[in-house]
């Protein structure tokens, strides 16, 4: 493919923006995304807001993302760079699974994906935290925007992982059992939700060990809304009416038709 | 010659090697940033290119994995083309290469050092503008502004093996001391015609200095 990233759009975007019309700000996923290696495998743990500026455009999204049935990839920065780049390299994996005839490995996704944000030069903003369990054992890397990666027992990424990192400095230890290191990783995920603005709603979990993955979605939820206060129901007859017209769509349809 | 642009992990760094009869000793402290915030505290900056070749890097982590990817791969290719390793000069002159004809494109400082057949220890170091320098021993990286007096004073040409060592924990140690951009723990590897020998010296095991 050429390579480089086009450019050809900066003169069309300038003079639209000269005119008025400003470009639309791409949805981040502010973030708290982490990940935790333990005794028999990997944890993966993401908060689920995803917001446009300061407004929350998805209360309940998905931020760990499947690569391989024994990786997956969380991923914190601009939504549709972390959506796309992981789902990229996912069915790039899948041919190489196929062409070699064994289990794809995590340094292999590593490798993609270093490569191609490298090539991108930062423009790409996916910061990406790259979990799985291959015949080499566990493995848990951290891949940034401008292609530069981190192999590490533990990492924390997005605007929420000031917080997080807090929690795994003070408490992680090598050898956690399954259960330790699940609430772990709530508690670093929850630290993010509350104390980080760009972070929110629910934690999802990913537990990946040696020939199984348990993905929990929505595994704490400690932002549900509260029951209403009251009804605010309107009484039938609060508001006045003349003769009352009724119109079915089918009737409405053809009312709409305008071909000749 | 380009900078770090925003948001782009810095290595920071101080990072060193020291050539000695038999081999050279190489070390590196262990702290990434990206601006304030200490993205990895135990990094390895020393990186393989060949069994008896190893490059310190310093500058962009992105781009000194870049480029120190692609000569790990030219090693192995020359490896299997000549049927025997390369020299250390010919690692340092593929790093070289690419630095220089990339280098508006690249922030990185490296320095090359290994063991071959043809010449026992070498140390090439390759700042950022994609020149190559031999050298008895090199520093680089932000932290090497604050112990090249050290090390003027200190290093002699036929130390032997330990004494290197001493000298490298001791100019690390004092960079990491006034460098805010290094830090963490003293990665050392001793590359000799037998192999490659790592060690780690904690933050509890720094040779004296004063610290008020």
């Amino acid at each position: 493919p050429n390579s480089g990233f086009k450019f050809d759009n900066v003169k069309r975007n300038q003079l639209l923006n000269d005119k008025g019309f400003m470009v639309p700000t791409a949805t981040k996923t502010g973030t708290t995304i982490v990940g935790l290696l333990y005794k028999d495998g990997v944890v993966l743990g993401a908060d689920t807001r995803a917001t446009s500026g300061t407004i929350v455009a998805d209360k309940n999204c998905r931020k760990i993302h499947y690569m391989a049935p024994n990786m997956y990839c969380c991923g914190a920065g601009t939504a549709a760079d972390t959506d796309f780049t992981t789902e990229m390299i996912s069915s790039q994996l899948a041919l190489h699974s196929l062409n070699t005839g064994r289990e794809a490995r995590v340094v292999t996704a590593m490798t993609m994906l270093k490569q191609y944000l490298f090539r991108y030069q930062g423009h790409i903003g996916a910061a990406l935290i790259l979990g799985g369990y291959d015949v080499t054992g566990p493995h848990l890397f951290t891949i940034y925007p401008h292609g530069s990666t981190d192999k590490l027992p533990y990492v924390t990424m997005g605007s929420g992982s000031l917080a997080a990192m807090s929690v795994f400095e003070s408490q992680w230890r090598p050898g956690l059992s399954r259960d330790e290191a699940v609430e772990m990783v709530k508690d670093a995920i929850e630290s993010g939700i509350f104390n980080d603005l760009g972070s929110g709603s629910n934690v999802d979990v990913c537990v990946i060990t040696k020939g199984d993955v348990e993905y929990i979605r929505g595994y704490s939820q400690p932002n549900q809304r509260v029951a209403k206060e009251q009804s605010y129901r309107f009484p039938a007859g609060t508001t006045e009416f003349i003769a009352p017209k009724t119109r079915t769509p089918a009737e409405e349809a053809t009312a709409m038709d305008v071909s000749a | 010659m380009a900078g770090l642009k925003p948001g782009e992990i810095n290595l920071g760094t101080t990072i060193m090697a020291v050539k000695f009869d038999g081999g050279v000793v190489v070390a590196a402290d262990s702290r990434t940033s990206t601006g304030a915030y200490v993205a990895n505290r135990v990094t390895d900056k020393l990186t393989k290119v060949n069994d008896r070749i190893y490059c310190c890097r310093s500058g962009s982590a992105a781009d000194t994995q870049a480029v120190a990817d692609i000569v790990s791969y030219h090693m192995d290719l020359y490896s299997s083309q000549h049927g025997e390793r390369p020299t250390v000069k010919v690692a340092a002159s593929l790093f070289q290469e690419i630095c220089y004809q990339n280098k508006d494109n690249l922030s990185a400082s490296i320095i090359v050092a290994g063991w071959d057949e043809q010449k026992g220890g070498s140390v090439f170091e390759i700042p950022r503008g994609g020149s190559l320098h031999q050298q008895e021993f090199a520093v680089g990286g932000s932290g090497s502004t604050y112990i090249y007096g050290f090390c003027d004073k200190t290093f002699r040409p036929g130390m032997n093996r330990e004494e290197c060592i001493e000298f490298v924990k001791n100019a690390v140690g004092l960079a990491i001391t006034r460098d805010g951009h290094s830090g963490g723990v003293i990665r050392v590897a001793v590359i000799t015609k037998d192999g490659v020998d790592r060690e780690i010296v904690y933050g509890n095991a720094l040779p004296p200095q004063y610290t008020g």
